[in-house]
């Protein structure tokens, strides 16, 4: 296999859309080629050599094409998109649509994503080390299939919307995810290791669903119906198994009627509640003392960004603050 | 002597009213009175005939953030320019205005290479994506007058924010079917809060702020005959939703109105997705119907032209050419916080006052330019304030009503000498960027 590296030379001022970084387009191409190939800025043409280095050598097909994408990409949509074959490596952050439409081959990102990465997959692996957004491995937008066949693989967190319409294919969640699990799921696993927010499996017609860490607040529209021993990861485990939605239409095959399908883990590890009872922790909260001291070092500091406050008031106060709680905090202390 | 126009139509809610009466003076420049409308609607009209509080020509903030007037001319340049010479243009807004302007605008953000969003971003964007994903089945309000005995107002207080609404159509008049009126119909109200609208419900479902998908998908369980997990759903007595169920089937026509607090609460369109879903089953054993209760007058006017023209309704990014659709990218509130976009054009609409702080930091950021008839706080923080005649008041147009049914809106008085009407502008702009685009 052939390797092909980029690295991003400036950070673009707007977004850049960059569908052409993927085996397939790089394959057979002499470097000073792949330099030449369209990335876009808005309305605004511009080439990859613009943007990147081009070193290394592309194979003759996408099979025998690697590609690392070095440097901050955080800003770049669009890699491996529409993929086949062979192999990209993004060893930072990289922004919307990784692995969107992708059909095969292997896309590893070492950093996080944003949202819509692998949205209407069909084959392939996606793996993302770091967190994901929203919308991964769902459908595009007014589309009935999400994803429908491949890999996922996040190992943090999830945003909201995670495999909606999906109908096909494996999601494996590390950490937690957000609401609006497989909405209107049609098929597909989704492995959440993490806690999942709620509304998991909400219109689903089929399908299963596994969470490890418990749902926070289950569909009242599921109904629990047995406990099974089924082996994950080579391990055996119980669950509790729930059917659903119970609102939406289901197929029936041999006169019996297939719901999708819920697994909690019957009993959690360490002593653990119940599965279900799973409470997210207490909004954290500043004390009105804490609330002086960042007052002050907020005057300080000259122009204070959410990160640098977060920051911080993690390491003075030990509190993991939401970004959206932090600003909210800037504002009415600054006044 | 004054003179009596008949058949006004309210350019201010979804509403749309069509039957307002108003009197002007003889040479038709000031309006004395207008009968039929609600106190928001004729406070529009009483408001924008009163010039003395209008600005009437272009102004450019200066350096210390004062303003300092220009003439059109000017503006038409500046706003060419700006449009011009950015990457990417975000046009937003597009509701308060008539369709034919907005068809101009469109016209303009192809040739720029823009977004076009209009405010469907910050309400009801969220049932355009649901009805995307699985369809609609609606009806005009004049059905709902004439047939609908089953009336569920979700997530909106129609007694404040469509004064009109419940006596024109939803709960009072007297139609063709329904000889009884209010009489004949069952009111549900959804709401976590008691307003004036569940004052007159047969049924309030108090819901848990933020759980409406769960009680949703618990209706539709519970109209197939399924079982409920647990005593209270989502807030809501188990036997309450039960018998809401029986109320909705036993209708021999019913709607679901809707508004803002399903559509911008936690869940979005997936909450529409449920509604909708849930007005589909409920034809198994009735008729049903759907409709949203959008705010601007013309949000649905911008929606049906930019669906017209493009195949999508809000947010349509024609920066490559072609148009692409995506929300939660080319909406105006993500691509203004991830800073995606180099200028800012609004018309018709006021982001500075309803968008997130971000957004409106962003937007002062931005070369750009505002096109309102009022001073608002958006003109205040954008470079240049373009006031325009008001649309449905001093100019007509057309307009649609929420229920998607096109009204012509009338003129009724004349705007302030020498000032321009959003078309006429935009027209302008238009032929300016074409000059430019040429050289
Ligand atoms: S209900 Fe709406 S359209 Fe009707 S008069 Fe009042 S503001 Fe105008």
């Amino acid at each position: 296999m052939d390797t092909v590296k980029l690295t991003s030379k400036v950070v673009p001022e707007l977004y850049l859309e960059a569908e052409h970084i993927s085996p397939d387009v790089f394959a057979g191409k002499s470097n000073q080629e792949i330099g030449d190939l369209s990335v876009h800025m808005g309305n605004q043409t511009y080439k990859i050599s613009d943007y990147f280095t081009v070193e290394g050598k592309a194979g003759a097909t996408a099979a025998e094409t690697k590609i690392v994408v070095a440097g901050d990409v955080s800003k770049v949509k669009y890699i491996g998109m529409k993929m086949t074959a062979g192999e990209v490596e993004v060893l930072g952050n990289a922004d919307m649509y990784v692995g969107a439409w992708m059909e095969g081959g292997k896309l590893l990102v070492k950093g996080s994503v944003d949202s819509f990465a692998g949205i209407a997959m069909k084959g392939g692996e996606l793996i993302i080390e770091g967190d994901a957004k929203n919308y991964i491995g769902a459908a595009y937008r007014g589309d009935w299939r999400g994803m429908q066949g491949g890999k996922i693989v996040v190992k943090g967190n999830v945003g909201s919307d995670v495999g909606s319409n999906i109908n096909g294919g494996t999601i494996d969640i590390g950490g937690n995810a957000d609401v609006h699990l497989a909405t209107h799921a049609e098929g597909g696993t989704i492995i959440v290791r993490g806690i999942a927010k709620g509304r998991v499996g909400g219109q689903m017609v089929k399908g299963d669903i596994y969470c490890l860490g418990g749902v926070e607040r289950m569909m009242p529209s599921f109904k629990y119906d047995h406990t099974e021993e089924i082996e994950l990861d080579g391990k055996k485990m119980n669950f509790q198994v729930y059917y659903g939605d119970l609102g939406e239409r289901h197929g029936k095959k041999k006169g019996e009627i297939i719901y999708g399908k819920i697994y909690l883990t019957a009993a959690q590890p360490e002593g653990g509640e119940g599965a279900t009872a799973v409470k997210s922790e207490r909004k954290a909260k500043l004390s009105e003392k804490q609330l002086e001291q960042l007052a002050t070092e907020l005057k300080e500091m000259k122009e204070p960004s959410v990160q640098n406050v977060r920051e911080y008031i993690k390491k003075t106060f030990g509190i993991d603050l939401k970004p959206m709680q932090v600003s909210r905090l800037i504002d009415s202390l600054s006044r | 002597m004054s003179k009596t126009i008949t058949d006004v139509v309210c350019p201010f809610c979804g509403t749309l009213c069509d039957d307002l009466i108003v009197t002007t003076d003889d040479e038709g420049k000031k309006i004395l009175g207008v009968d039929n409308a609600c106190a928001i609607g004729a406070e529009k009209f009483i408001h924008s005939s009163d010039h003395s509080h209008r600005v009437t020509r272009p102004r450019k903030m200066q350096e210390d953030g004062s303003f300092k007037e220009i003439t059109y001319e000017e503006a038409i340049e500046h706003t060419a320019k700006i449009l011009v010479n950015a990457k990417k243009p975000l046009m937003y807004g597009w509701s308060s205005t008539s369709c034919e302007a907005d068809s101009v605008g469109h016209e303009i953000a192809e040739l720029c290479g823009g977004i076009v969003d209009n405010t469907a971003a910050v309400c009801h964007g969220t049932t355009l994506i649901a009805v995307q994903n699985v369809g609609i089945p609606s009806c005009t309000l004049g059905e709902v007058k004439n047939r609908a005995d089953r009336i569920i107002f979700w997530g909106c207080n129609p007694a404040h924010a469509h004064p009109r609404h419940m006596s024109r159509y939803s709960i009072f008049p007297r139609g063709y079917f329904t000889g009884k009126g209010a009489k004949q119909r069952k009111i549900i109200v959804v709401d976590p809060r008691p307003t004036d609208t569940t004052n007159l419900a047969d049924i309030h479902l108090q819901v848990e702020q933020g759980y409406d998908y769960e009680l949703l998908q618990a209706l539709r369980a519970a109209i197939r005959g399924e079982p409920l997990a647990g005593d209270v759903i989502a807030g809501v007595p188990k036997e309450t939703v039960y018998e809401a169920v029986d109320v909705l089937k036993s209708g021999r026509f019913g709607v679901i109105f809707f508004g803002m607090g399903v559509t911008q609460s936690l869940g979005k369109d997936h909450n529409i997705d449920a509604a909708i879903c849930l007005t589909k089953d409920l034809n198994d054993y009735t008729k049903f119907s759907i409709v949203a209760m959008r705010g601007h007058y013309n949000v649905t006017g911008s929606g049906q032209v930019l669906g017209w023209q493009y195949g999508f309704p809000y947010s349509v990014d024609l920066s490559r050419g072609f148009a692409r659709y995506n929300p939660g990218e080319t909406g105006s509130i993500e691509v203004l916080k991830r800073q995606e976009a180099d200028a800012i054009f609004v018309l018709g609409s006021d982001p500075g006052a309803h968008f997130p702080m971000r957004c409106v930091k962003e937007i002062s950021r931005l070369p750009s330019v505002a096109i309102d008839p009022h001073i608002t706080p958006t003109t205040e923080i954008c470079d240049v304030h373009v006031p325009v005649a008001f649309v449905g008041v001093e100019v007509g147009g057309n307009c649609y009503r929420m229920d998607n049914v096109p009204i012509e809106a009338r003129k009724v008085v004349e705007p302030p000498e020498g000032m321009m009407t959003d078309q006429q502008f935009l027209s302008a702009v238009l032929e300016r960027v074409k000059e430019l685009k040429a050289n």
